[in-house]
């Protein structure tokens, strides 16, 4: 017989008693072991899930600081540039402003100089001219100079306006002193006769008269009495020449200061 | 000629007796518990550890991954009994590489014993899984027809279970002591190293079948609302 049921029921038990002892030392702390391993993974794996999604989500703030920040920096940037060429163009400007200031006063300056030489320039001419147009006929008055014009002044006596002449008697009346009468040279004899026959007939009076030498008067003849006086000279001439040059410079003078209007307008920008 | 280490006895009291079957299988349990013990003593739960708790860890998680495959919604319940099974087994032939041992396995008393505790432990779990009245019907199914047919098969199948067993075990130490006698030298060992595979092969075997019969009692409470939903 093969089966021996003593043994069978012997191994039954044995198999038991296995199964008892490696549930107890072989299955139950094997598998504790794994599973709190794998709980023990799972936990790190968990803290590593959330570190990681704690790292993106620090990642992404910073790149978006990031990104803010160079936006800023851009913006910055293009202002400051904005600024400084807003800065540069209205320091350019002043610079022109101030240049274009500076020429005009330059200009006005140089022609006030241009002005004022030709004015001193004119003034000397004038000066000159009239000095060496008096030197001229100065030197040219001689005795028959003189002669010539007492004749013309005892001409002009007689064209004489008739209320002059009656205010020039009259004058010549009242003075007590005697009448002057000047002239460049000592007049002959025969001229003062001259004169004073001529004086004679045109006051109708014996006219006292005094002889003068004066080297003021370049060339003529003059009668003086009591604050009146009839004369007749080339002084005078030049005299009212003068100042008919003087007159036509300063009306020259005044179209000028017009002319500048048109400059200032143009120069300005 | 020796069949059955059951013929070796080493003291005797009437019915009582202690052959070699019931010492080998006391010496393989103390290896086993005492080896699991050993290394089980200081398991670390950390990243780190020792290549005999790899090596426990690969082999209790390989058959409960085994059970799982088979169609046990829960392995875990049933890796002590169906474990211990497959872990015996092995051992009984992995044991053969020493000389002077034979395999309790070997002995039709054990496989019956083995076939018999399989053959209990399919309607307690079954029972314990569907409920004694679900399990009971199941017998009668599909039609009660069919109920002798399945407790024949349910016997049957256990007797088969332990003759497959016996007979592989014993045929592999009989085949080493014929061939001891003709080829003395150089063939016994070929022949040791096929009995190892053989053994490894016949441990997988019975522990799988044992799975899959329990797997069948207890499984049908799962296909049962599908087909009552049709």
């Amino acid at each position: 017989m093969l089966i021996d049921w003593f043994t069978v029921g012997a191994q039954i038990v044995n198999f038991f008693i296995l199964v008892w002892l490696l549930k107890r030392f072989l299955y139950k702390p094997v598998i504790n072991a794994i599973d709190a391993r794998e709980k023990r993974i799972a936990r790190e794996l968990a803290s590593a899930d959330a570190k990681a999604a704690e790292a993106q989500k620090e990642r992404d703030d910073f790149q978006t600081k990031n990104e803010d920040f160079d936006r800023q920096r851009a913006t910055l940037l293009s202002e400051a540039a904005e600024e400084a060429h807003t800065e540069r163009q209205r320091l350019f400007d002043e610079a022109r402003h101030d240049a274009e200031e500076l020429r005009v006063k330059r200009q006005k300056a140089l022609q006030n100089e241009a002005s004022s030489l030709q004015e001193a320039v004119s003034r000397r001419t004038r000066h000159e001219v009239f000095a060496i147009t008096r030197k001229t006929l100065a030197d040219l008055a001689t005795t028959s100079l003189e002669e010539q014009m007492v004749e013309v002044f005892t001409r002009r006596l007689k064209e004489m306006d008739e209320q002059v002449k009656t205010e020039l008697a009259a004058s010549l009346a009242k003075s007590s002193d005697p009448a002057v009468v000047r002239s460049r040279f000592e007049l002959p004899p025969e001229q003062q006769a001259i004169l004073q026959k001529a004086l004679n007939e045109t006051f109708s009076a014996e006219i006292r008269i005094r002889f003068e030498t004066s080297p003021d008067i370049i060339s003529g003849i003059e009668l003086a009495s009591d604050g009146r006086k009839i004369a007749w000279s080339i002084e005078d001439y030049l005299m009212s020449l003068e100042e008919a040059v003087d007159e036509l410079l300063q009306e020259k003078k005044q179209p000028k200061t017009n002319d500048e209007q048109p400059i200032q307008e143009r120069t300005s920008p | 000629m020796r069949l059955s280490p059951d013929e070796i006895i080493f003291w005797q009291y009437g019915f009582v007796k202690l052959n070699a079957t019931i010492v080998f299988t006391w010496g393989l349990i103390f290896l086993l518990a005492v080896g699991a013990k050993l290394i089980t003593r200081h398991l670390s739960t950390d990243l780190t550890r020792t290549r005999w708790q790899n090596m426990l860890e690969i082999i209790v998680t390989g058959i409960e991954k085994q059970l799982g495959e088979v169609g046990l919604s829960q392995p875990r319940t049933y890796l002590g009994f169906l474990g211990t099974i497959f872990l015996f087994v092995a051992a009984a032939s992995l044991c053969t590489i020493f000389p002077g041992y034979e395999p309790p396995t070997g002995s039709l008393s054990t496989t019956v014993a083995l076939s018999l505790c399989v053959f209990v432990a399919v309607p307690f779990y079954g029972i314990a899984g569907q409920g004694l009245s679900e399990y009971l019907h199941s017998y009668m199914a599909p039609t009660p027809i069919m109920l002798p047919f399945n407790i024949i098969s349910e016997i049957s199948r256990t007797l088969a279970l332990a003759i497959r067993l016996f007979g592989n075990m014993m045929s592999g130490t009989m085949i080493i002591a014929i061939l001891l006698t003709i080829t003395p030298f150089f063939f016994p060992i070929l022949m040791t190293v096929l009995g190892l595979l053989t053994g490894m092969v016949q441990a997988y075997i019975f522990s799988i079948l044992a799975a899959v019969y329990i797997a069948a009692a207890t499984q049908v409470r799962v296909t049962k609302p599908a087909t009552l939903q049709e």
